[in-house]
């Protein structure tokens, strides 16, 4: 009702400054909430881009989800096994080569096959501990992030000698080694081999800087005494997102056990989803606050009118319209302190994209960075939607109040 | 002659752990076309009753009809649409909306009611303020005029939406003697000249007296109900 409307706007000018504050509460609420939304999903959806960027999409290991059954299980109700052992290692994916080609029928993306097995590398006496992954430079090149990190050298410096070896940068200055220097690997099998480094990479992960080495997928099975063998498949696929459905597929068709990088990182996106609530929550209590400064100018109007109140129903105005008129000043100045919020978080989110600094030991090429924010017309959304709810509330409250208020009491009163 | 309003028994006691009766067993019938005064010591339920007749407060025993509707079965919004038709209030104190316009208050209850186009709002409340020796205080707010005027506007704004009774609570008793009879002056006319009826609460013995009818309270209960010749003044 237009009436009611211009009541309320009447109430709300009357006090000014009180106004301004409440609105002022609002907009603050409303604007720092966008910002942070912004924020806060600009850097989930730059984690996650870093995390699908450097990680394979699918990884299938020659593991299986579930035990693989004897077939003595098979054939009685009730078996007992006791130290049973296989006549031959046959660890590794069966069959690689068919794997790896029927694989490649259908999988959208590229992909990789490497043989990853643990070693130990010795130089100038010192002993580290390592993982040796065995691949072919060329298709490694177009799955692996490494790629995009080398200090010095590349995956093809491998292809020049069988004898060459590509290391972290840390774990080069650990052994006190460079490029150039020639080092002993040492496989579990006991094989042992030198090799001459030819690259330095650098990912800004110190586990793998530190611990991963790699040869030529050859030089690998030869370590482990395991010709033609392939423990690993990587799948770098077109689209991030199709990593549950293509490893669904691989692992249904191959039997392996096939790892999307969501699953891979489950706890980390985990931590995403803990990260939204408590920023949600965090904004939900800024509106509240901001709530209450609405309740606080409402319930003064309430007070301070309460004569109009009485007044206007002595002419006829109901119950139900003076609830009305409280309500729609709680509502009017929550959209007010909505409307101006968004211009306060539309500016914050422009200066918090101004801001740059510098990564400090920050990978190769990424040291000057700017915030990621990510714009959404939902955080606009969600905002105001918080903050008219919560003026709502805050106008509801004493306008029922008012609404119950007796004007025989106030008039009589006055008089 | 038909009954505006029916009181039978109408009793108003103020719940507490000492009761206080404000209105005590009052029967009475009112037309149409009367002026009726309402006197009685201070504190003898004067106002109560008015509040109980004009559906402000709601009785504690007896019954009411106004316009032949029994009013105790309604809720309050029913008894909210009834006092926006049926009646109007003037009050000692003018009760005027402060930020609103004299012609803006004199159109409120007719907004509420809704019947009425903006523009013949805007001409019913010149109209009625010129009636009443305000045209040309159309656009002032309530705080530029005077006591006497106020309560004019006020009496405009009882009149708004057309009511069967004005009810008012000593219109005069915050006013000057010449002011005091101005107001009286533009009661009585509303019986003489438009027809409706009256009822005015007041301590002044002059007006009761100049009245069609007297109503005598005394400790919330009528002592004596008495109608007086219409040709006295
Ligand atoms: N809320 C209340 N609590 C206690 N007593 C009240 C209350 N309201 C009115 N009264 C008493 O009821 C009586 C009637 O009051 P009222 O109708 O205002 O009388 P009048 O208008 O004739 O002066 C008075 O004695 C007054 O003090
Ligand atoms: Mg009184």
């Amino acid at each position: 009702m237009r009436l009611i409307l211009e009541l309320a706007l009447t109430h709300i000018a009357g006090r000014g400054r009180q106004t301004v504050v409440a609105i002022l509460g609002v907009a603050l609420g409303v604007g720092f909430s966008i910002a942070m939304a912004a924020l806060m999903q600009g850097t989930e959806k730059d984690f996650i881009a870093q995390l699908v960027d450097t990680m394979p999409h699918v990884q299938i290991t020659d593991e299986r989800r579930t035990a693989r059954r004897q077939p003595a299980e098979d054939l009685f109700a009730a078996a007992q096994f006791e130290g049973l052992r296989p006549k031959e290692d046959r660890r590794g994916i069966l069959n690689p080569a068919a794997a790896f080609a029927s694989l490649r029928s259908w999988v959208p993306g590229r992909m990789a096959q490497s043989l990853r097995t643990q070693g130990v590398v010795r130089y100038a006496g010192r002993d580290l501990g390592v993982s040796i992954v065995g691949i072919e430079p060329e298709i490694e090149a177009q799955v692996s992030s490494v790629a995009a990190d080398f200090v010095q050298g590349s995956f093809d410096a491998l292809r020049a000698g069988g004898n060459n070896i590509i290391v972290g940068d840390g774990l080069a200055r650990r052994l006190g080694a460079t490029v150039g220097t020639t080092i002993q690997v040492v496989a579990p099998t006991g094989q042992s081999r030198s090799f001459r480094i030819v690259g330095l990479f650098h990912t800004g992960n110190t586990a793998r800087d530190e611990g991963e080495t790699y040869v030529l997928l050859k030089s690998a099975q030869i370590l482990s005494e395991r010709p033609n063998a392939i423990n690993d498949i990587r799948l770098r696929l077109d689209d991030p997102n199709a990593a549950l459905r293509v490893a669904r597929q691989a692992e249904a068709e191959l039997g392996y056990k096939a790892v999307p990088w969501q699953e891979a990182n489950e706890s980390l996106l985990e931590a995403l989803v803990v990260r939204n609530v408590v920023m949600y929550t965090v904004v939900g209590a800024i509106l509240l606050v901001a709530g209450f400064g609405i309740f606080n100018i409402i319930s003064t109007i309430t007070h301070e009118k309460a004569r109009d109140i009485a007044i206007l129903k002595s002419l006829g105005f109901t119950q139900g319209n003076m609830r009305r008129l409280f309500l729609v000043e709680g509502l009017a100045l929550g959209l007010a302190g909505s409307l101006v919020g968004w211009l306060v978080g539309f500016l914050l989110c422009f200066a918090l994209s101004q801001v740059e600094f510098r990564l400090s030991g920050a990978g190769v090429g990424r040291e000057l960075t700017r915030l990621p924010l990510f714009w959404s017309p939902w955080h606009y959304a969600i905002a105001s939607a918080f903050a008219l709810i919560s003026s709502g509330v805050a106008g509801y409250l004493p306008a029922r109040q008012a609404a119950r208020l007796n004007p025989v009491d106030i008039i009589r009163g006055a008089t | 002659m038909s009954a505006l309003i029916e009181a039978e028994h109408l009793t108003r006691i103020l719940p507490a752990t000492v009761p206080v009766t404000l209105v005590r067993d009052v029967s009475l019938t009112v037309g149409e076309r009367e002026f009726i005064a309402i006197t009685g010591p201070s504190g003898s339920g004067k106002s109560s009753l008015l509040y109980l007749l004009g559906l402000l407060d709601r009785p504690t025993g007896g019954t009411l009809r106004i316009a032949g509707q029994d009013t105790s079965a309604m809720d309050d919004d029913a008894l909210a649409r009834l006092r926006l038709e049926m009646l109007g209030f003037v009050f000692q104190f003018h009760f005027l909306l402060p930020e609103f316009t004299v012609s803006e208050n004199v159109q409120l209850p007719m907004r509420k009611a809704g019947r009425l186009s903006a523009r013949e709002m805007r001409e019913r409340a010149a109209g009625l303020l010129e009636e009443l020796g305000l045209a040309g205080h159309l656009d002032k707010r309530p705080d530029q005029l005077s006591g006497g005027q106020r309560q004019r506007v006020a009496v405009a704004r009882a009149l708004a939406n057309d009511p069967h009774v004005v009810l008012a609570d000593e219109p005069t008793g915050s006013l000057d003697s010449k002011s005091s009879e101005q107001v009286f002056q533009i009661l009585r006319d509303l019986v003489r000249k438009r027809g409706k009826t009256v009822i005015a609460v007041t301590h002044d013995m002059d007006i009761a007296a100049r009245a069609d009818r007297r109503i005598h309270l005394v400790d919330g209960g009528v002592v004596s109900d008495e109608r007086a010749a219409p040709a006295a003044v």
